[in-house]
């Protein structure tokens, strides 16, 4: 692993010789942005591409097969459709935030992965808050939703931004106790350490030792918290297409509407990774460390655990109904702030027992 | 580099600040104050206090300001009247500025402060500053963290008690009774015949038995 | 640093009413419309549970805690015995007033003690970042109360005129200890007064910042020329709450001055007292002669209590031990007697009818004679006449006073007084001379009918016997004082 990383850090060394310090931090940065970006936007697309093939059997349907081998190709041709598509301005809009509304939505969805370890050593930015520094980026989407509601001057679109506000102020809430948890059973804000924690404990390194099975209820909290935050079903109600047809995003058309596609998706990705990282231990192994190929952390761990969570945000779109508005916030307030609440004390109060198993 | 971002950054948040005040849109003045505190964070991320950067685009950003956004967004507040008394009450404003201006100069050219000598203490290596933060709360500080805490419990008390009506008239699910809800609650299955027997004349002038 | 270090000991009571009022909050979940007496009861005996902590640790010398950040001193202590007194006869005497006006309510309860917890942080905070988180619960707490009656247009009107003055007021203290914390570079009382005294500090702004905590205590006491809000809030507030601002809180802004200014801000002393000096003569005089000029009883008090703050800051003014036991025995005294004012109020006040107009007391001594004879005696205990409290609380002031050598200001003290005696005695021979308008027997609850008689006796008693209390405020004070 050690030759692994000094490896990786060969580039960071030459461009240091030929171009400064500064510069080649400026450099390598990129370099490293690119190696996240580039694969998480193929991702994006070949999950719109997975969601149309699930969903299709689901219902006992084919889905997409048309373009290339088994609808490969899909993606591709969709991404071209929206490039070429004319962008329409409403007249009555507010020009200007018209068109920051889409860009604020984009960029926290793409910032925030800086901070999400994909494996030991390889992270944008290896920062000691990082999980703060998550919850900080995600809560600024909200942002981009309420934007475009407001500057499309339609109603609809109003309805949806407002709707967006509440929805994500009262779920990130839920999410932030969540994720208490995990902070005080790691001790670290740092996503590394919390998955490296997650390999310690009297388990030794297997499935037992990760905060999935101690902290459940907190990891149930989060996903289906993120499931609210990312306007996935059944908590799409910001989009609601039979009810304000697409909420924030009915005025917007060709690559301003696919920005909304592109930060939706990128998001699904996110929260499945951090679910990953913080409970399900990253590209940690779930069987214990004694067995020889099976038991090694590798990255291919954590795509295996994010792939499956974002099966089942496909899976719960296909299976449950839209929840009702008022629905929604009881969820939200009345049942998981107090689930987390409660569980956070009592993890507290375990921790102070000999009973630990976070020591 | 430091330098030139911290000037960079001072340039948009004194911009920014300035739209906040000057803006005719209170849509457009609200964002405005959402990038100052954004920019007052990466000012606190140049002299490498992460915690409190990231804190401030969590609490203020992230909640405070869409909720903010949200009321402005909702009420028709005309502004423009609000706008009126700008420049009649500019001199009051601005002496009074002047003012807080003379004392901050003071407070800061004070013994204390030492500014011409004041250097950004480089963080030694692995230095946590979101866990020394943690520290100094839960120890030297523990009495007024925990006293701020109620005081937060009294301003949610007190916005509950103030606002909170119990309305008798309005009719609700409680989704709680709609799980709970059996079958037999509301739907009760009859057993009957899947045939109904012929009438019982003609079962009569059939057989014959039951004259 | 660990737990013991913290030596969470020394907050026992503070720590016990917290709990306490968290258990009210939460059991008024569980209570409906008709069982809020249990949430009361409950109410009372976490005060009673605080007051007997309290004596438990009577007679103490100084013990501080949480870091330096909070002290449980005699000064302190008995204070805090004091408030909880002072809220206790609130809720007693307030008892079937809230019920009927609908504030009967477990946020009543929660909030009044959660108020006291702010005015025990105030008595015992030995930092300035503490006694500012004390004062703005108790203040947060106040203006929630106030409001509480929404469908009442003048309980509302007061809330806002309370709110704004009152943020206003924590503003300017706050804007003053930072300037303070700028001159000193130090937060803690004792490092505080020790960079003053020993000359460490830039004087120029530590007198700057003096001046605003200066304006921010005449705010939050009500002294002249910073007295606006006082008249509305105590006549617009329900009477209930009207006792609770009257009474309690003057003492922990007797000892929030006390840490403030006679600890922290000893250095400047010189300065200060000339400050008080303004504020206690423009109160005295403004106070007395506008209470002339009143015809609601609540209003009338409302300006008592400036000219009363106004002899507070007096006793205050003079700067030594006995300058500061004197106050404190006025506090402590006027504590009792506006408790027992607004309990007459309440007393008389039945559903849909206050008795806030002093034509409310016409006859009252042929209607009742024996609590028109209490009333009598704290009306005279309020005007300084002998025998009763009031004036053995003036008489120390002044002693307190002349020993300065300032006895212009005795002199006009006691000017003002006699003129503060006629509105006083005005409301007596309404009482007594006038014939009653409303002959409807008093309504009130056992309970606080014998609690009033109690706490107006207590009136006499004191004034017949005060060397007992004012011996234990002297020595109070003589202990807590930094050496």
């Amino acid at each position: 692993m050690m030759e692994l990383q000094q490896l990786l850090q060969l580039p960071l060394q030459l461009m240091t010789q030929y171009l400064g310090t500064d510069l080649a931090f400026v450099g390598w940065s990129l370099l490293k942005i690119v190696c996240v970006i580039g694969p998480l936007m193929g991702g994006v697309a070949y999950l719109t591409l997975a969601e149309r093939k699930i969903i299709g059997m689901m219902q006992i349907r084919i889905g997409p097969n048309r373009v290339g081998p088994f609808g490969l190709l899909q993606p591709v041709v969709d991404g071209v459709k929206l490039v070429l598509k004319e962008i329409i301005t409403p007249s009555a809009a507010n020009t200007g935030l018209f068109y920051l509304g889409p860009a604020m939505v984009m960029i926290p969805a793409m910032a925030a992965w800086a901070v999400v370890p994909f494996y030991p050593g390889f992270v944008v930015a290896d920062i000691n808050v990082g999980l703060l520094y998550i919850m900080a980026i995600t809560s600024m989407g909200i942002y981009g939703v309420i934007i475009s509601g407001w500057a499309s001057n339609s109603k609809y679109a109003f309805l949806g931004a407002m709707r967006a506000a509440a929805q994500v102020i009262s779920y990130e809430l839920a999410m932030g106790f969540a994720l208490i948890g995990v902070m005080m059973v790691s001790g670290s804000l740092n996503l590394t350490e919390i998955v490296e924690q997650q390999g310690r404990g009297i388990a030794g390194g297997s499935i037992l030792s990760w905060n999935l099975i101690p902290l459940a209820p907190l990891f149930v909290v989060y996903f289906v918290s993120g499931l609210a935050e990312t306007n996935r079903c059944p908590f799409d109600v910001v989009e609601g297409e039979s009810e304000i047809v697409a909420g924030h995003m009915i005025e917007y058309s060709g690559m301003t509407f696919a920005q909304f596609f592109l930060a939706e998706y990128a998001n699904m990705i996110l929260i499945s990774a951090m679910a990953s990282v913080l409970f399900l231990g990253g590209w940690l192994s779930p069987f214990p460390a004694s067995i020889p190929v099976l038991g090694a952390p590798c990255f291919l761990w954590w795509v295996a655990k994010v792939a499956f969570l974002l099966f089942c945000f496909l899976w719960f779109r296909a299976t449950f109904p839209r929840y009702r508005y008022d629905q929604l916030m009881r969820l939200g307030w009345k049942v998981f702030i107090p689930v987390t609440l409660v569980w956070i004390v009592l993890i507290g109060a375990w921790m102070q027992t000999p009973f630990s198993i976070w020591k | 580099m430091t330098l030139a971002l911290f000037y960079l950054f001072a340039a948009i948040l004194v911009l920014a600040a300035l739209r906040v005040v000057t803006a005719r849109n209170p849509v457009h003045a609200a964002l405005s104050l959402v990038l100052c505190f954004f920019t007052a964070a990466m000012l606190w991320m140049l002299i490498k206090a992460e915690f409190l950067a990231i804190s401030l685009v969590l609490i203020y950003v992230g909640a405070v300001m869409v909720l903010f956004l949200f009321v402005v967004m909702m009420l028709d507040i005309n502004f423009e009247s609000l706008r009126k008394g700008f420049w009649r009450f500019f001199p009051v404003a601005g002496t009074v500025a002047a003012i807080m201006l003379g004392e901050m100069l003071l407070v800061l050219t004070s013994r204390y402060a030492n500014l011409s000598a004041a250097r950004l203490p480089e963080p030694a290596a692995g230095f946590n500053s979101a866990k020394a933060l943690g520290k100094l709360l839960y120890t030297e500080y523990f009495l007024p963290f925990q006293l701020a805490a109620v005081l937060l419990l009294v301003g949610m008390i007190a916005a509950i008690a103030l606002t909170h009506r119990q309305r008798k008239n309005t009719k609700f699910q409680d989704p709680a009774d709609q799980v709970a809800v059996k079958a037999a609650d509301r739907v009760v299955v009859l057993k009957m015949e899947a045939e109904k027997p012929a009438h019982a004349e003609t079962d009569t002038t059939h057989t014959g038995e039951k004259a | 640093m660990s737990w013991t270090q913290l030596n969470l000991a020394v907050a026992t009571p503070e720590i016990f009413l917290l709990v306490a009022a968290l258990i009210v909050l939460l059991s008024d979940i569980f209570l409906n419309e008709r069982n809020k007496s249990i949430a009361y009861g409950l109410t009372l005996a976490a005060l009673a549970g605080t007051a007997y902590l309290l004596l438990q640790s009577a007679g103490q010398s100084p013990r501080p805690g949480f870091n330096g950040m909070f002290i449980a001193d005699p000064l302190s202590q008995a204070a805090k015995f004091g408030m909880v007194i002072g809220v206790a006869l609130m809720l007693v005497y307030g008892r079937s007033y809230a019920r009927l006006r609908g504030i009967f309510r477990g946020e009543l309860f929660a909030l009044s003690l959660f108020a006291l917890l702010g005015m025990m942080v105030m008595a015992s905070g030995a930092n300035f970042v503490t006694l500012y988180i004390g004062l703005e619960l108790l203040s947060l707490s106040l203006y929630a109360l106030v409001a509480m009656q929404r469908n009442n247009v003048h309980a509302t009107e007061a809330a806002m005129k309370y709110f704004v003055l009152g943020a206003l007021a924590s503003g300017l203290l706050l804007y003053g200890m930072s300037m303070v914390y700028g001159a000193t570079g130090a937060l803690d009382i004792p490092t505080i007064s020790q960079r003053i005294t020993v000359h460490g500090a830039n004087n120029l702004l530590a007198i700057f910042g003096l001046v605003f905590i200066v304006t921010g205590i005449g705010f939050k006491l009500g002294a002249v020329p910073f007295h606006m809000w006082v008249p509305d809030v105590y006549d617009g507030a329900p009477t209930l709450l009207t006792q609770l601002i009257g009474s309690a809180p003057k003492l922990a802004a007797f000892a929030f001055t006390f840490r403030l200014l006679a600890e922290a801000l000893a250095g400047y002393k010189p300065d200060w007292s000339s400050m008080l000096t303004i504020l206690a003569v423009l109160s005295l005089v403004v106070g007395n002669v506008a209470a002339i000029a009143q015809t609601r009883l609540k209003r009338m008090l409302a300006y008592s209590t400036i000219s009363h703050m106004g002899f507070l800051l007096l006793g205050f003014m003079a700067g030594t031990r006995d300058g500061y036991a004197a106050s404190f025995f006025y506090a402590m005294s006027y504590m009792l007697t506006a408790a027992a004012s607004f309990g007459m109020i309440m007393l008389l006040s039945g559903k849909d009818f206050e008795a806030d107009q002093i034509a409310d007391f016409k006859g009252l001594a042929k209607r009742d004679p024996w609590f028109a004879a209490m009333m009598l005696i704290v009306m005279f205990s309020m005007a300084g006449i002998p025998v009763f409290v009031g004036f053995f609380a003036k008489f120390a002031v002044l002693k307190a006073v002349i020993s300065t050598g300032a006895i212009w200001l005795a002199v006009l003290a006691v000017a003002c007084s006699l003129i503060g005696a006629f509105y006083y005695l005005r409301v007596v021979k309404v009482m007594y001379f006038d014939e009653p308008e409303n002959q409807a027997p008093i309504a009130a609850a056992p309970d606080s009918r014998i609690l009033l008689s109690v706490n107006c006796l207590l009136l006499l008693l004191l004034g017949l016997l005060p060397d007992r209390l004012l011996t234990v405020l002297t020595e109070a004070v003589q202990r807590s004082m930094l050496p």
